[in-house]
């Protein structure tokens, strides 16, 4: 269910690098929990976060979630196809769901992250 | 977790499970939130029928040859012109004229009443009923003695009509608020025609042991489960109050837009001088209906900002199936409730514009 490609933080964002850029969503987990995306909330292109900054946030019908960044960066490129199609978050969190790419600063923020085996465990330890 | 452990469960916590539901914690019973999806399931309710576990539900008993005199003091609407076989929307009162809750209303018999109430309030809502008797009237809490069973939706009475056995009046003939006992699949029932969707539908008080043979009955029959995320955008669409959000013990009745229970004229009740004084001074503030003009959403607790300064509050926002735009209700100063007044929200430190609009936003065709 956790593409091992991906690395994982405890708030339940996925990030997958490609070189200096990070590709940037939220698990399939966190889509389960909030239920039906009516409204995504993204950055601008341009945009600077530092490590676990707000990027935007995510209203389903019941709830409303922040979406922090893991990794510190400019953000590169946002997904305009899941501001304008918020379902795709619930159909697609690890592929077409997902939100920015960021190119990010510190190769030292990755560590602190989870692996997908590690990060299965952590959802399934109750604790999440 | 430990506290998962004390979580109460109605009589239809397997019937849940078995539909895929996600449970949650709410007022302190495991209930389902959604079983498909809080949207498919909203729509279920308002184009074909949906069935809702609202047995968390409180139940008192108020019986004896003084119990109409005794509700009469106790609850604001007007208990002397509520005969046999029908219910009305009232409240408990504290004597500011504030909610302790709002409840229905059930004549049983000339001295016989059912007074239903939130699972939030239910303990407190029997002791505050059970303190103000008197020996007026004998006060019981049989809320364990009920399972609640809602069938919602313009579908309700096809799917009804073939499991109630017959009786008098038919259940097509129940008028709304009317009710009457009898069975249903086989099992007796007090059919109620109420509830908190904005549809036609009725509610049907069970024994819980033969409540989960009932729901497994309706849903074959075509009924959807429906969870409290559902229930709430019903309800939000319908412009009903909820305990906690439109109406609390800090606001009253013509607050809240709900000045339509309050029977001044029928003689003494608890709250009645504090209502007759912001009768004649003007409630201070108004709930009113809004509809955002941005997107995002407003939700409880979010400021309605004027100038610059807070003014208000929201009460209940969501995101409507029906209408597909963010909705809500809140409390504004009279002068800001006019319809078509422009409202400034504030949302986690972002405005929000919105608009007055009329309520209740849903009103179901007839």
């Amino acid at each position: 269910m956790y593409p091992s490609e991906n690395l994982y933080s405890r708030e339940h964002e996925w990030i997958r690098v490609e070189d200096d850029i990070c590709v940037l969503g939220i698990t399939e987990f966190a889509q389960a929990e909030l239920g039906e995306v009516v409204f995504v909330e993204l950055p601008e292109t341009g945009q600077v976060f530092d490590t676990g900054d707000e990027l935007g946030t995510i209203e389903s019908v019941k709830a409303v979630a922040e979406v922090y960044t893991p990794v510190a960066g400019e953000v590169v490129e946002v997904n305009e196809a899941v501001t304008d199609d918020p379902e795709l978050l619930n159909e697609d969190p690890h592929g077409e769901g997902w939100l920015i790419k960021l190119r990010f600063s510190s190769a030292s923020d990755l560590k602190d992250l989870m692996n997908a085996e590690q990060y299965e465990e952590y959802v399934k330890s109750g604790e999440a | 977790m430990a506290e998962a452990q004390t979580l109460q469960r109605t009589p239809l916590y397997d019937c849940h499970l078995e539909a895929g539901a996600k449970m949650v914690d709410f007022a302190g019973w495991e209930m389902p939130v959604q079983y498909q999806g809080v949207i498919d399931e909203h729509r279920a309710v308002r184009t074909a029928a949906g069935l809702f576990d609202v047995s968390h539900m409180g139940e008192v008993r108020v019986r004896g040859a003084g119990a109409e005199a005794f509700l009469q003091r106790l609850t604001p609407n007007d208990v002397a012109k509520l005969v046999p076989g029908r219910a009305h929307y009232s409240g408990l009162l504290t004597e500011e004229g504030t909610y302790v809750d709002d409840v229905l209303v059930y004549r049983l018999a000339a001295d016989d009443f059912l007074v239903v109430v939130n699972a939030s309030n239910a303990e407190r809502d029997f002791a505050w009923i059970a303190a103000r008797a008197n020996g007026e009237a004998e006060v019981s809490n049989e809320s364990d003695q009920y399972a609640l069973l809602a069938l919602q939706g313009p579908k309700a009475l096809e799917i009804l009509t073939p499991l109630a056995t017959p009786g008098t009046p038919a259940v097509s003939e129940l008028k709304y608020y009317g009710f009457r006992q009898g069975e249903v699949a086989g099992v007796p029932a007090l059919i109620s025609r109420t509830g908190y969707t904005g549809e036609d539908g009725f509610e049907l008080y069970l024994a819980p042991a033969d409540a989960p043979a009932v729901w497994r009955r309706l849903v074959a029959a075509g009924a959807a489960p429906a969870g409290l995320g559902a229930r709430d955008t019903l309800r939000l669409e319908a412009a009903m109050a909820l305990y906690g959000h439109e109406i609390d013990d800090t606001t009253t009745p013509f607050e809240a837009g709900l000045g339509w229970v309050v029977k001044l004229d029928k003689g003494e009740f608890l709250g009645r001088g504090a209502l007759l004084a912001q009768k004649a001074q003007g409630a201070p503030r108004k709930l009113v209906g809004f509809e955002v003009e941005g997107r995002g959403i407003a939700r409880q607790g979010h400021g309605v900002v004027s100038d610059g300064a807070p003014v208000g509050a929201v009460t209940s926002g969501t995101w409507s199936p029906t209408f597909e735009k963010a909705l809500g209700m809140a409390y504004v100063p009279p002068a800001l409730a006019a319809t078509g007044t422009r409202l400034a929200l504030d949302v986690r430190g972002k405005t929000l514009p919105a608009v007055v609009v009329d309520l209740p936003f849903y009103r179901r065709p007839r």
